[in-house]
Order: structure tokens, then C-alpha cells, then sequence
């Protein structure tokens, strides 16, 4: 709620001030910002579904099921790709992760959950593709997947 | 028959959810309910986005951006791009179409990368979550590991990605 109310302040500081300075220029950042709404709408209700279908199944319930209290290596793959495929908000996420510590899952499970969680957007790719472009996509996700298991190993050796 | 194509993912959900509601309501109507917080995001916040964005795309000229976060920006555009991704600013899928924007203008790859994944990764207040949750060690390891390979990624796309590939994938 802070965060809206912080976004539209600063939108309409914004705002006036360019409408003092130039109403031609506006009506065309208007124009601007219409057009790319339009152009991302459908995928933007592609994420919207894919969120709601992946959320609706995976729960922090069934997360920690799958992941559960077992060590092992197996775990830690598990953890990442299922953080790689939900997309969950911190403040549910954290907790969750805090909860699984505790029941037994290691460091390394744990930071690849929060780290593929965090690096790689599988849900949210339809939107990337549209405004990024599909090689850009793929790359940082996939890149980004590599990176959260180096960091989740690196992790669970130095803690 | 362009428009149907672009619905085409939209649709195919729709059809997904229609078949889990007859194979498990339940879900079905946990994961509408989901759907529906979501949505009620979205719409708030992305009208606000686009008129950001439309705003710098008319009144922040090329040469500034390129300044700052271009290609020659070294070190600084790095700093740049981590402190402009952990101010809390609202969900991942935002930041795409800014990206979007300071790409045309000039910004580099490296600087994206690591914008977009401080703005995922490196949020403030997801950090204090984090702490809270898991402990400092744990949340400043993953700090510092993160954004050195946020770096790596950025630089290994830059070179992966063809010169021109801005100018054909986003400006069309």
C-alpha cells in the first residue's frame, strides 16, 4: 500500500511538472504509455493465469511437502526448480524458507529455493519475451539458473 | 487473426482452468482467488508504470541515458543499475517495460541485467524479510553473491547477444 501511494505521488509530481513545461509533450507521453499497455496486455493476463494456476497448486503446504526435511542433493534440485517455477512474495516466501530450515532441510536447499526463487522468472517469462525479446529471456533465466545452484553450493559450504 | 494469436496463451489458461474446475474445484477456486488479488495489483499499478515510462521516453534524452547506464558507464552504471533495482518499487513484471525503454534509449546489456536482477533479487525491503527469517549471515552472503554473479550474467550477455539485437528485438 506505501509502495502505490509512494508510485502515484511521484507520478503526479511528475506529471505537473511536465504539463507546466510542455502539453504538447505530454499528451504524446500519454499516447506513449497507451500504446505499450495495449502491446503487453495480453501478456500481461498470461502471467495473471499463470500465477494464479501455479500458486493455486503449488502452496507453501505442498512446497514444503515436496521439499520436506530431507537432505540430499535430490532435495536441493527440487527446491530450486520449484522456486524457479512459482513465483511467491517475499513476505510469504522468507517465513516458508525459515520454517523449512528448521524442520531439517539444509542451508543448501534452502538458499536454492530463495536464490532460483529470487534469479528466475518462469512465470513471469511471457511478459519478458514480449517486451525483451526471447533470446534475452532465455538467457537470463537460464543463466540465472545456473548461477543460484553455484550460490546455493557456495552457501551451504560457508555456512 | 494478429489479435487472436496474441490471446493465444490467454486462452489456453483459460481452457486449463476450466478443466481443473471440473477435475478439482478446490484449486480451482483457490487459484481464481489468486488470480483476482493479482489482478487487483496489476491494475493499480501498471497505468502508473506506463505513464512513468511514457513521461521518460518523451522528457529524459538519449545522451543522458547513455551516460549514465551506456556501455561506457564502467563501474558507475553498474551502481547505478544495483541502486535503482533494490528501491521498493513494486513487483518484477514493472521493471520489464522500463527495461524495455532504457534499453532503446541506450543503456547497455550488462547494466539491465544487473538492474533487473537487483530489482528481483536485491530488493530493501525483501532484505529485511530475509534477515528477519534467516539471519543476517545469510541474507549478506547472499547479498554479495548474487550481485557478483548479476555482474557475470550482465557481461557474458553483453557478448552474447548480437550487436544489433536491441535495434531489432525492441525497437521493431
Amino acid at each position: 500500500m506505501r509502495i502505490i501511494i509512494m508510485i502515484y505521488s511521484l507520478l503526479m509530481i511528475c506529471l505537473v511538472i511536465s504539463i507546466i513545461k510542455s502539453k504538447e509533450k505530454s499528451k504524446r507521453a500519454f499516447k506513449v504509455a497507451g500504446k505499450a499497455l495495449i502491446k503487453t496486455a495480453p501478456s500481461l493476463l498470461t502471467v495473471l493465469g499463470i500465477v494464479g494456476l501455479t500458486l493455486g497448486i503449488l502452496t507453501p503446504e505442498t512446497i514444503s511437502k515436496l521439499v520436506g526435511s530431507e537432505a540430499g542433493y535430490l532435495a536441493t534440485i527440487m527446491a530450486a526448480v520449484l522456486g524457479a517455477i512459482t513465483l511467491i512474495p517475499s513476505l510469504v516466501a522468507f517465513p516458508l524458507a525459515g520454517s523449512l530450515l528448521r524442520s531439517g532441510a539444509t542451508i543448501m536447499t534452502i538458499s536454492a529455493f530463495i536464490t532460483t526463487l529470487v534469479m528466475v522468472g518462469i512465470v513471469t517469462a511471457p511478459m519478458e519475451i514480449e517486451t525483451l525479446g526471447k533470446k534475452f529471456t532465455l538467457l537470463r533465466n537460464s543463466l540465472g539458473f545456473l548461477a543460484a545452484l553455484i550460490i546455493a553450493g557456495i552457501m551451504g559450504v560457508i555456512l | 487473426m494478429t489479435s487472436v494469436k496474441k490471446f493465444k496463451m490467454p486462452m489456453i489458461i483459460g481452457f486449463v482452468f476450466l478443466f481443473l474446475l471440473f477435475y478439482d474445484p478446490s484449486t480451482a477456486i483457490k487459484s481464481s482467488g489468486v488470480m483476482w488479488d493479482y489482478f487487483k495489483e496489476m491494475a493499480i499499478i501498471m497505468p502508473a508504470v506506463f505513464l512513468m515510462m511514457g513521461l521518460m521516453e518523451v522528457w529524459v534524452s538519449k545522451d543522458k541515458i547513455q551516460m549514465w547506464l551506456g556501455s561506457g558507464s564502467g563501474i558507475r552504471g553498474i551502481a547505478i543499475s544495483l541502486f535503482l533495482g533494490t528501491l521498493p518499487t513494486g513487483p518484477l513484471y514493472v521493471a520489464f517495460p522500463m527495461t524495455a525503454s532504457l534499453l532503446k534509449k541506450g543503456a547497455s546489456i550488462t547494466n539491465m541485467v544487473v538492474f533487473l536482477g537487483s530489482w528481483a533479487a536485491l530488493k530493501i525491503p525483501q532484505l529485511m524479510v530475509e534477515i528477519k527469517f534467516l539471519g543476517l549471515p545469510f541474507a549478506a552472503l547472499r547479498f554479495i553473491l548474487t550481485f557478483f554473479f548479476l555482474i557475470i550474467i550482465g557481461l557474458l550477455m553483453d557478448f552474447l547477444l548480437e550487436e544489433n539485437y536491441i535495434k531489432e528485438k525492441i525497437n521493431e
